[in-house]
């Protein structure tokens, strides 16, 4: 018998497969409206520390998906979250990319492209929002965020400095 | 296999090669590894050219997914079939796969102290902050389309404001953004 616990995660991943336009950063949003608001999987902290850790991590930033499914139902949670949300894109992938030359230069999947450029952009923003949300507490977590944010517009420092300063600032306390 | 690129394909490129090559990209990059995946594909091993890496790219993007899932997919199955997509993906996924949820074991493992809340709490700040700048370097571009920034704007207060669920804001913001593309298009 399969717990039904792991069949809505693969069933609730595997919808957002479909729905991930402009890749997981894009999803942010959805992912915690679906695991935090309606299911109650997690609540936003753990949302929080969810994200903290996959980005902790090498590899694709998908793996915030990895580890919802860690927190909800261990190690075949994580693995039946992580395939929910590959298998049904990396199928449609597969399908596509034998027919693709045909539209590669069509005027519609041009626009197409450009229209869902702004879409990706609003998207991603709004992660920025929802994980700002659910990650800052305080007043020196959110200036942690902006400063954040700021220093990787106009400078070109490797963003695992951000992450190991801001690990720093926070083991001792700040944030 | 009526691959698109078939003709430019360098000779052989076995399953157990892409299963390498992708499991380095996995390794590789923190928060995203697509530059990476250029890097190897392009610079290192020359499986691709410049101009066909930025072909399979856009294809990547422009499906739904993960962008370097199936990007795996793609290249695996350009070279090796199903064989060699799967052998791509599971490079690509597992050290991360096991690597974060042994992350995610010693942090419940170690929770208790307040010096690892803290510096979890910490990386979560600045990695929003990382998401923001993406979304803002993003952004950027747009303001040469005048339509696209309103079109990002309503998506940011549908999703981030509102809340509404992404497939009713994809399905009424999507036709709308392509009309409009549609019209503007060169």
């Amino acid at each position: 018998m399969i717990p039904p616990v792991l069949i809505e995660l693969a069933r609730q991943f595997g919808l957002l497969s479909f729905l991930a336009i402009g890749g997981v950063n894009a999803l942010i949003p959805e992912i915690y409206r679906r695991v935090v608001d309606v299911e109650q999987w997690i609540s936003s902290a753990e949302f929080a520390q969810a994200f903290a850790i996959s980005q902790a991590a090498p590899g694709p930033n998908l793996l915030i998906v990895s580890v919802i499914g860690w927190k909800v139902y261990g190690f075949l949670g994580a693995l039946v979250a992580t395939v929910a949300l590959c298998a049904p894109a990396s199928v449609l992938t597969f399908g596509v990319a034998h027919v693709w030359d045909r539209f590669r230069d069509a005027p519609l999947r041009a626009a197409i492209q450009r229209a869902l450029a702004p879409i990706t952009v609003g998207l991603v923003l709004a992660s920025g929002y929802i994980l700002a949300r659910a990650a800052d507490e305080t007043l020196a977590a959110y200036a942690i965020t902006v400063a954040t944010a700021l220093l990787a517009l106009v400078t070109r420092v490797h963003p695992l400095w951000f992450l190991a300063v801001a690990a720093a600032l926070g083991a001792f306390g700040v944030g | 296999m009526n691959d698109p690129f078939e003709g430019t394909a360098p000779a052989s490129v076995g399953a157990d090669e892409l299963f390498f090559g992708f499991l380095k990209v996995g390794l590789s990059g923190f928060g995203g590894v697509l530059p990476f995946a250029r890097r190897m594909l392009v610079e290192e091993r020359a499986w691709l050219t410049e101009r066909e890496f930025t072909e399979l790219l856009s294809l990547s993007q422009f499906l739904p997914g993960p962008n370097v899932v199936n990007l795996s997919i793609i290249v695996g199955n350009r070279f090796r079939g199903p064989l060699g997509s799967l052998a791509a993906l599971f490079g690509l996924m597992l050290m991360p796969f096991l690597i974060v949820l042994a992350l995610a074991a010693l942090y419940a493992r170690f929770a208790e102290f307040e010096a690892v809340r803290g510096a979890t709490a910490g990386v979560s700040s600045a990695a929003t902050g990382l998401i923001i700048a993406t979304g803002l370097k993003m952004a950027r571009p747009l303001s040469a389309v005048h339509w696209q920034i309103p079109v990002a704007a309503l998506a940011f207060v549908a999703l981030a404001i509102v809340r509404v669920p992404l497939l009713w804001a994809l399905l009424a913001l999507v036709p709308i953004s392509v009309a409009l593309a549609w019209r503007t298009r060169q």
